[in-house]
């Protein structure tokens, strides 16, 4: 295959994988997106194949044989409660790839370069694996995390703010030497050096980012794999890969301001880590008494009245309970009444996380709302039931200016007739803060595992 | 411990302490439960309704009294049945301390524990043990009942083929539990409904029922201790008297509940508002019982006087006796729940506790009676304040002008040395890489939020593009490069797949 050809074959690529993006901006069209993704590997795949640089076809299809069949399992298998760690997971192994192919292009004596082009494809590798480790070793850790094989709760090392910018101007070092000793065909030794301490940068920064900041972690990483694509398009002279990890390093950067603005916290001090490093003074101390209420109570509750939100978090996922709400929803929707779902940008563990498994339920997706399409309409809602969700549903967001939640924009169930909040037992959240909302005269709480507590108001509804 | 409830012995009284669903839950707490055989006939419980419960039905009254370690009732026992209580029991009643002070010395020779329902404090976490509220509620509701009965139109209005008819005005002085009952059946029976209280906070709740509050044009705060309004100036029952007056004339029906703890019912329906009113009027007074809040009502009576009934009933939550008593129970029920807070069927009156405290008139034979003032908690308002003055006070460092100009000023210098240092070929892929940042930035906005899982793992496919990378290395010289790189497609490739596969996964659930 010429060479105009290959490049003919990666501007289709492109164009394919840009309308696989823009295919998601609604569920209809979202479908037909994902196979432009996959027709735009393959021509990229066949393409690069056929280009005549490649003639190692043996090791290549077993790689491709093996790596896919490995893909296709986990992705067959994987609950849909477990995507965000498949995304972490898949996000390191974008990285590890990252770092191979540095290294493989670092002892790849084949190409000459001279002069400012030597510096800069040598500068290209340096950086191309420093994303790519911080990618590997930070994705890991999520992963870690998120599978619970990690405590969830944010680790702070004394002076880490030090630590990290420390690290930040050895790595500089490090590359100063590492392009001088690459002058004269040496480097291997800075290069490994650098790749240890990204690595262990990486570490350092998931370990110190809270459960609830987990959102905003795994769509950074997801941006940080696009970048160390785009870092290894540019070590290659290849367009393909710049232009690609351009559009997935930006999809990331932008879902990771999403998820901050709707916790109204800056991208840097999530970085950062920790919570409430900022606050002066003491948040207000939640008082009063918690009313609690029965299944069968919350099932008459239902029952008498016509418009019911449901606010699903977190919590939901981890007691499987979505099947569930799903059989409530389905009952109640039959008996002619309005159920809807509102859904917080940050519930659940990464963004869109509670939309997918309310589809997995079956809930359709007409009735599933975005917090902006419904906090308006609170007045008319008859009863809201927060299911596994805290922080999303604080009041103190709003009226407490020393929370450490303030001006993160909330649902503001409370707005409704009645509250029906389901909880395990009466503790604070992830984010540690007190509730007010669970003290407020028209909150009842339902204590107990979420799904066992659903299922037994599915059966009072029922009878 | 053993609880016994005695029936009823005042005239009229059909309500009872106890009913089936609450005697299983108060078993369950630990207690023995028996009742007087018949006590619930007149609020149409059956014997065998509380068999089925589980409670013991006894023949006798006297026996209850003398075996029970608690007695539950609905009215304040008479002179005989107060005797009837051993030494060291507790009795769990309406007792009305103030207006009983006979009964209260009683008590305190016999040397018993007292509780009382009226005396519970209206704080938000005794909400569900306040029957004062629960009473209340039912007599709004009965005396817009009692009010239909004795007007001879519809409440409604309607638009029929033999002429048109108008609704019915209803006016409610005192919005209170009572009050908003009242609001709230009449309005559900399609009248239209003012109300009146001197209390300007209730405007929100007399018009989330769709009711009209009638402002008066006067400055003066209604609002007394407990939630209970107070007496107010001359000049502002004048004007509330002219407003009365002018009212008198328009509507059909008026149901007053006005109360002040402690005094006599105000009198605001004077005769020559009664006189004033359209003929076949009818006046509901809720407030018989503390002498009226019309001059002409009789207490217990439906009067007819200048054409316009006036009903004086003060037995209204009786005359619903089987609401009244499932409401009174479930009362009870979560009040013997706090007094049992190890649920082994034993009380503990813990003088501690402000709820309890508030309920218990005579403890031990020692009279308790008043409680001392309710603390009320203004604590963590005041420090709100403080903490808010604090946030005022800290400004950022930097202006946010200067900042954006700082960052601007750094982006310039970095694509400035960008473009001094780097060859042509670089600059070649650098334009590829900006634009398609600003392709990205465009496409992603638009994704729907409810996607974006679905969006993150097919970015995650899609980075998997690096095989490209791994691929062209593979044929390069070197067994080690070629290890790297196939590790490289090995890698990838599981993304490409996965990735991919997950994402067509996630989609197909996406139904409507």
């Amino acid at each position: 295959m010429s060479q105009s050809l290959v490049t003919m074959s990666y501007i289709v690529a492109t164009i394919l994988f840009i309308l696989s993006l823009s295919g998601l901006s609604n569920q209809e069209t979202a479908r037909r997106g994902n196979y432009f993704g996959i027709l735009g590997m393959a021509i990229a795949i066949i393409a690069t194949v056929m280009s005549g640089a490649v003639t190692s076809y043996a090791i290549l299809g077993a790689a491709l044989a093996v790596g896919g069949s490995v893909g296709l399992y986990a992705a067959k298998k994987v609950e849909m409660t477990q995507m965000p760690e498949l995304v972490a997971i898949m996000h390191s192994l974008v990285g590890l790839a990252a770092m191979l192919v540095g290294y493989a292009n670092f002892m790849d004596t084949s190409s000459h370069f001279t002069g400012a082009e030597k510096t800069i494809h040598e500068v290209e590798i340096y950086l191309g694996i420093l994303i790519g480790a911080v990618t590997f070793s930070g994705s890991v850790i999520a992963f870690g995390k998120l599978s619970e094989k990690i405590s969830g709760k944010p680790v702070l090392l004394p002076a880490r703010h030090w630590l990290n910018l420390g690290l930040l101007i050895l790595v500089i070092f490090i590359g100063k030497w590492f392009l001088s000793a690459a002058e004269t065909g040496g480097g291997f030794f800075p290069l490994l050096l650098m790749t240890t301490l990204a690595l262990a940068f990486g570490v350092h920064m998931v370990m110190a980012i809270g459960g609830a900041d987990m959102p905003v972690v795994v769509s950074m990483l997801n941006s940080y794999s696009g970048w160390a694509a785009s870092a290894t398009g540019f070590m290659l002279n290849n367009d393909l890969l710049i232009v690609t990890g351009a559009l997935v390093g930006s999809s990331g950067a932008i879902l990771s301001y999403i998820m901050c603005r709707a916790m109204n916290r800056h991208f840097l001090s999530v970085i950062a880590g920790g919570f409430g490093t900022a606050s002066g003074a003491d948040a207000a101390v939640v008082e009063g008494e918690v009313q609690a209420i029965s299944a069968e109570e919350t099932a008459q509750l239902l029952l008498s009245s016509k418009n019911i939100m449901i606010i699903p978090g977190y919590g939901m996922a981890v007691a499987q309970a979505q099947h569930t709400v799903n059989e409530i929803t389905k009952f109640l929707r039959d008996k002619g009444k309005k159920v809807g779902f509102g859904i917080h940008p940050v519930a659940g563990r990464m963004p869109g996380h509670m939309n997918v498994l309310l589809a997995e339920a079956k809930v359709p997706y007409d009735i599933v709302y975005e917090m902006d399409e419904i906090n308006e309409d609170w007045d008319d809602v008859d009863v809201s039931i927060v299911i596994g969700a805290n922080d999303i549903v604080n009041p103190s967001a709003l009226d407490d200016p020393n929370s450490p939640i303030a001006g993160m924009p909330v649902l503001e169930c409370w707005k409704g007739d009645t509250t029906i909040v389901m909880k395990r037992s009466m503790a604070s959240g992830y984010a540690g803060v007190g509730n007010p909302l669970f003290v407020k005269e028209n909150t009842r709480m339902l204590f107990g595992d979420a799904n066992k507590m659903l299922q037994e108001v599915l059966k009072a509804v029922k009878s | 411990m053993k609880i016994g409830v005695p029936k009823e012995l005042y005239p009229g009284e059909r309500r009872v302490a106890i009913t089936p669903e609450a005697a299983e839950q108060i078993i369950k707490l630990g207690y023995e439960v028996c009742i007087e055989s018949g006590a619930g006939a007149a609020a149409d419980i059956s014997d065998e309704a509380y068999k089925k419960a589980g409670v013991k039905i006894v023949k006798d009254a006297k026996s209850i009294w003398e075996q029970s370690d608690i007695v539950m009732k609905v009215r304040a026992p008479s002179k005989e049945e107060a005797d009837l209580l051993p030494k060291g029991k507790n009795l769990i009643s309406f007792i009305w301390p103030a207006q009983s002070e006979a009964l209260m010395k009683q008590f305190e020779k016999n040397g018993v524990t007292v509780m009382a329902m009226d005396s519970v404090p209206r704080i938000s976490r005794a909400q569900k043990l306040d029957a004062l509220s629960s009473m209340a509620n039912i007599a709004g509701y009965r005396a817009v009942v009692e009010a239909a009965q004795h007007f001879g139109r519809f409440f409604t209005g309607q638009i029929t083929a033999a002429g048109k008819i108008p609704p019915a005005k209803v006016l409610v002085i005192g919005a209170g539990v009572a009050g908003l009952a009242a609001i709230g059946a009449a309005k559900s029976m399609g009248a239209i409904v003012r109300a009146f209280d001197t209390r300007p906070e209730v405007k929100e709740q007399i018009e989330s029922m769709d009711a009209e509050f009638l402002m008066l044009d006067f400055k003066e705060e209604g609002s007394g201790t407990g939630g209970y309004a107070k007496v107010m100036s001359k000049e502002f029952i004048e004007a509330e008297m002219a407003l009365f007056a002018q009212q008198a004339k328009e509507v059909d029906i008026i149901i007053t509940t006005a109360l002040i703890p402690g005094k006599p019912a105000p009198k605001l329906i004077t005769s020559d508002m009664v006189k004033s009113m359209k003929p076949g009027s009818v006046i509901v007074d809720l407030a018989a019982e503390q002498g009226g809040n019309c001059e002409l009502t009789e207490k217990d009576k439906a009067v007819n006087k200048h054409n316009v009934t006036i009903i004086g009933y003060s037995d209204l939550p009786s005359r619903m006796a089987n609401q009244s008593s499932q409401l009174y129970a479930t009362n009870l029920r979560h009040f013997l729940t706090d007094l049992t807070p190890a649920k082994d069927g034993n009380i503990n009156v813990n003088m501690e506790d402000e709820v309890i405290r508030g309920a218990t008139v005579v403890k031990d034979g020692k009279i308790t009676w008043p409680p001392p003032p309710p603390t009320i908690s203004v604590a963590p308002q005041a420090k709100a304040e403080a903490a808010s003055s604090v946030v005022v006070e800290r400004k950022p460092a930097i202006p946010p002008a200067v900042k954006q100009l700082i960052s601007l000023a750094i982006a310039g210098a970095a694509l400035f040395w960008v473009g001094a240092n780097a060859p042509a070929a670089f600059m070649s892929h650098f334009t590829v890489f900006v634009l398609a940042c600003f392709v990205g930035y465009q496409v992603i906005w638009n994704v729907t939020p409810a996607l974006h899982t679905p969006l993150m793992s097919v970015t995650n496919a899609i980075s998997g593009i690096i095989v490209i990378g791994a691929l062209v290395q593979i044929s390069a010289p070197g067994f080690l490069i070629t290890v790297l790189a196939g590790l490289g497609i090995l890698l990838a490739s599981i993304n490409i797949a996965g990735g991919f596969l997950v994402t067509r996964r996630m989609l197909e659930m996406f139904r409507k």
